[in-house]
């Protein structure tokens, strides 16, 4: 019997210890997004919020480089969080919403409708960036079994170190640094870009074979209708002024229905870019595909001002522990922009400055 | 379902573990419906096929012992009646039945494979023909899919029916346990080529549950992923540039594409192989080994009775020896050696029959010349071989020292792992015309200077992936030289419990590290699984 429970316990070591191997292994191996390619951080920094929302944005890099919730709290005391991330497809934003609704219920969740020209899971490298960062939930399961793309399997998602194995002969100080813990890249998940390379030329309209959305794009935005009126969260759908890449006429058209049908609210930015002040010759910082700071700034200015007025947000600075809060997070992100423009400067990319 | 799939992983960690909590007598059977759901992951069609060879060979074995047991009976029972010659008549009536019985079930098995696996390579060598006269082919060709191992479970198979047919093996009765042997998963893919009265011994037999047992088959199924994942698959990049690139890639470089294929080839079959015994080992069956250290061979004689074991000795039981004793064979010995002298006569039918054995084995690797051309070089190179011993012995004989020095048993093995590599050219182009006119650049083209300066990093691999597969060739070099002095499993199974399980995780970690699996790589088959 005494030897029995002592081979039993060799074995539970024997397998511990093998699991503790492959799990340092994996915290190694894994990318660490901390330099380079930031944005494969931006879902998981949620999970250190303490506070709630009134405002949640979902969608790809047109909502974390175009809107800044810094100058939401500063200009109208919203609180919001963009839970953005690279080509976000809009299944991952109907999942990240449902999961983030299980950790509170904001007032406004604001979609960027880009996202609805995909239909299919397109890159595995940009689902990587979105779903590795979720914490597991039925959400992410479902949402990684919806988008994986031929040559990806579950256990990858489930054991990442399966996938990333092979990055040992690309191992840099910033693996071994950020191992067990990661730096904050983002202001509420707003990516900040300095510097400005403004717009030269147009983008060419090229001419589609069907200018319909998909019908899986269709139904998860109908599921993030839907999830939002079960909750009594309201939907504001969007359109982030930059023009790259092009947004067709038809599409348009298209949520311009889908919006009026559903008793949504609707902007694309992109016919406002005057009212709210933004020049793409000074306010982007690729030539038209981002918004850099001074451009964020401004649309969240002017939006902000959309969603107190249509969504009857209030204002929150009353609030001393919420301002206290939000006073760290503004620090930080001064911080950073002053850093930013100093580096910026040193290497010449501020032509403004 | 491929070996190296998450899938399969999963597939056979299902199968340990029920096969050790379902009643044993259950056992072989749930190996059976392992087998149907390994096989069915191939396709269904597939299953048609195996059913027909299970069901045809279940009936010729079947009819076959019914009918030598009939005659055995008979013969007793008419012991004192029957004349010796009427005796012989009836044993040799029984004898033409059992051979018709015999020759059917041969026909429609060995059919399906040919038809299956050489109509086109037939057709397009008829379309070569007719194109030289008429300027087009003339024969469309079809789509034939090759169902999963139909070469080495038909072989297999056939060996065991004329097994049964020579009296050597008894008929299984039930057809279930029939289908077990020929469909047996783990060695369908790659071998190796079982013979039945081996096999049944441990296949339909109930096994407990022992330790040192399911130890030994992980160590071994690990082993055999070491070598697929990390070293063949890493530098079968290498490979595929240098041949699929012939243009660029000359001279040295295909002396290098060679020598990387050799490693390849080895690290890729020999790690199929123990992944399939070290499967088998957990389950408690045994099977036969198919390597003995080949590249420590001294000759292409001795490497082939260590390269792939039980093809060549199926070959050897199943062709040569029936070949050799046939009475065409017999008739033609005596008029060679009538017309031609002892010396020339005694040769002439013993080649001929090693050509066609050789023949078969190259039309067996694939339907295409490059692997008939090879097949034959190999048996050329034998027989030069042979032919020499007088020679050899003579230089022996002025120099007898020297057979027992390290540096000439060295020059040995190195001369014929670099004679086998150059024959497996054809195997690597798989154009025969080509392979002798890339074979001729490294002679003709030097380019080793660009190739040491800069050109190896250009073959789709790192200096990282060369590191890896050096350190992994290192070991399972040191691994055959330990293996030599007996197993390395048992010695390391003396040692204490850390350290047998340090060594297991060292692998497990290595595998999982440094495999070339997953994006990135492409999901390699096992080589051996086309043939």
């Amino acid at each position: 019997m005494k030897r029995r429970t002592k081979t039993a316990a060799a074995a539970v070591l024997m397998i511990a210890f093998t699991f503790l191997v492959l799990f340092l292994f994996q915290a190694l191996l894994v990318p660490k997004y901390m330099s380079g390619v930031r944005e494969g951080a931006l879902i998981q920094e949620y999970y250190r919020e303490t506070t709630k929302h009134d405002v949640i944005f979902i969608g790809d890099c047109e909502v974390y480089e175009n809107i800044s919730p810094v100058t939401l709290w500063e200009e109208y005391g919203i609180t919001s969080y963009i839970r953005g991330s690279a080509q976000q497809l809009v299944w991952q934003s109907y999942y990240l919403l449902e999961e983030t609704l299980k950790y509170e219920k904001p007032d406004v969740v604001v979609f960027n409708v880009l996202s609805m020209k995909y239909n299919e899971p397109q890159n595995e490298a940009y689902n990587r960036m979105t779903l590795d960062g979720m914490k597991w939930s039925s959400s992410k399961a479902q949402s990684v079994k919806v988008s994986m793309t031929g040559d990806e399997n579950f256990a990858s998602y489930v054991f990442p170190l399966l996938r990333f194995h092979s990055r040992w002969s690309e191992l840099t100080k910033e693996d071994f640094r950020y191992m067990f813990s990661r730096d904050t890249v983002s202001h509420n998940g707003y990516l900040m870009q300095v510097g400005t390379k403004p717009v030269t030329t147009m983008p060419k309209t090229e001419i589609l074979d069907n200018y319909s959305f998909g019908e899986n794009a269709w139904q998860y935005l109908e599921k993030i209708t839907d999830i939002c009126r079960e909750n009594g969260i309201k939907l504001v759908l969007m359109k982030a002024p930059t023009i790259y890449p092009v947004w067709y006429e038809q599409w348009e058209k298209q949520i311009e229905e889908y919006a009026d049908k559903n008793d949504l609210l609707y902007y694309n930015f992109l016919e406002t870019m005057d009212e709210a002040g933004i020049d793409l010759t000074t306010d982007t910082y690729d030539a038209g595909l981002h918004l850099n700071v001074e451009g964020a700034e401004k649309l969240s200015k002017y939006f902000g001002k959309i969603l107190v007025q249509e969504c009857g947000l209030s204002d929150n600075r009353k609030d001393e522990a919420l301002s206290e809060v939000w006073r760290e997070k503004i620090c930080a992100y001064e911080a950073e922009k002053e850093q930013k423009y100093r580096e910026s400067e040193q290497s010449g990319n501020n032509q403004k400055g | 379902m491929l070996f190296t799939s998450l899938e399969f992983i999963l597939f056979i960690l299902g199968v340990f573990v029920l096969y050790y909590i379902v009643p044993k007598r259950f056992q072989w059977k749930l190996l059976l419906i392992a087998n149907v759901f390994f096989y069915a992951c191939a396709g269904i069609g597939g299953m048609v096929f195996m059913g027909v060879t299970i069901v045809t060979s279940y009936a010729a074995t079947v009819c076959m012992d019914r009918l030598q047991k009939k005659a055995d009976n008979c013969i007793q029972s008419q012991k004192g009646i029957w004349t010796k010659e009427e005796r012989k008549a009836y044993k040799k009536q029984v004898k033409k039945r059992k051979r018709n019985i015999l020759l059917d079930c041969l026909f429609i098995n060995i059919g399906i494979l040919a038809i299956l696996k050489y109509t086109n390579f037939a057709i397009a060598n008829i379309n070569g023909i007719a194109a030289a006269f008429t300027g087009n082919g003339v024969l469309a060709y079809t789509d034939f899919v090759l169902p999963l191992g139909i070469s080495f479970y038909t072989f297999q198979t056939m060996g065991y029916v004329i097994d049964v047919y020579r009296g050597k093996a008894e008929a299984e009765r039930n057809i279930f346990k029939m289908a077990l042997f020929v469909s047996f998963f783990p060695q369908l893919i790659q071998g190796p080529i079982s013979r039945f009265g081996e096999l049944k011994e441990t296949l339909y037999k109930e096994h407990n549950f022992v330790f040192k047992n399911v130890l030994f088959g992980v160590e071994r199924i690990l082993w055999g992923y070491f070598k697929k994942l990390v070293i063949a698959d890493r530098i079968l990049v290498a490979v595929n540039t240098i041949i699929g690139q012939p243009s660029e890639y000359y001279g040295f470089y295909v002396f290098l594409g060679m020598i990387f294929y050799a490693v390849e080839l080895y690290a890729d079959f020999t790690g199929g192989i123990d992944i399939t015994i070290g499967i088998a080992q957990v389950l408690g069956i045994n099977l036969t080994e198919n390597f003995e250290r080949p590249y420590f061979s001294k000759s292409i004689a001795e490497y082939w009775r260590r390269w792939h074991i039980t093809m060549g000795a199926w070959f050897r039981d199943y062709i040569y020896y029936p070949m050799s004793a046939s009475v065409p064979v017999m008739k033609l010995s005596t008029f060679t050696r009538k017309h031609f002298g002892e010396a020339v006569g005694r040769r002439l039918p013993v080649y001929l029959v090693m050509f066609t054995v050789w023949f078969a084995t190259g039309i067996w690797h694939g339907a295409s010349w490059n692997f008939i051309v090879w097949g034959l070089l190999n048996c050329t190179v034998i027989l030069i071989s042979q032919e020499c011993r007088p020679l050899y012995e003579k230089f022996h004989a002025k120099f007898p020292k020297l057979k027992d020095k390290c540096g000439y048993k060295c020059f040995q093995i190195i001369r014929t792992i670099l004679l086998m590599s150059v024959l497996r050219l054809l195997d690597c182009y798989r154009n025969v015309p080509m392979t002798f006119c890339m074979f001729s650049t490294m002679f003709t083209r030097f380019n080793i200077g660009s190739v040491l300066g800069g050109g190896l990093l250009t073959l789709g691999i790192t200096v990282y992936d060369y590191a890896v597969v050096g350190l992994g060739v290192m070991l399972l070099f040191m691994v055959s030289m330990l293996q030599r002095k007996g197993s390395v499993r048992e010695r390391l199974y003396e040692k204490s419990v850390v350290v047998q399980y340090f060594a297991v995780l060292f692998l497990l970690v290595a595998i999982i590290i440094f495999g070339a699996y997953g994006i990135g790589y492409d999901a390699n088959q096992f080589i051996y699984n086309q043939f």
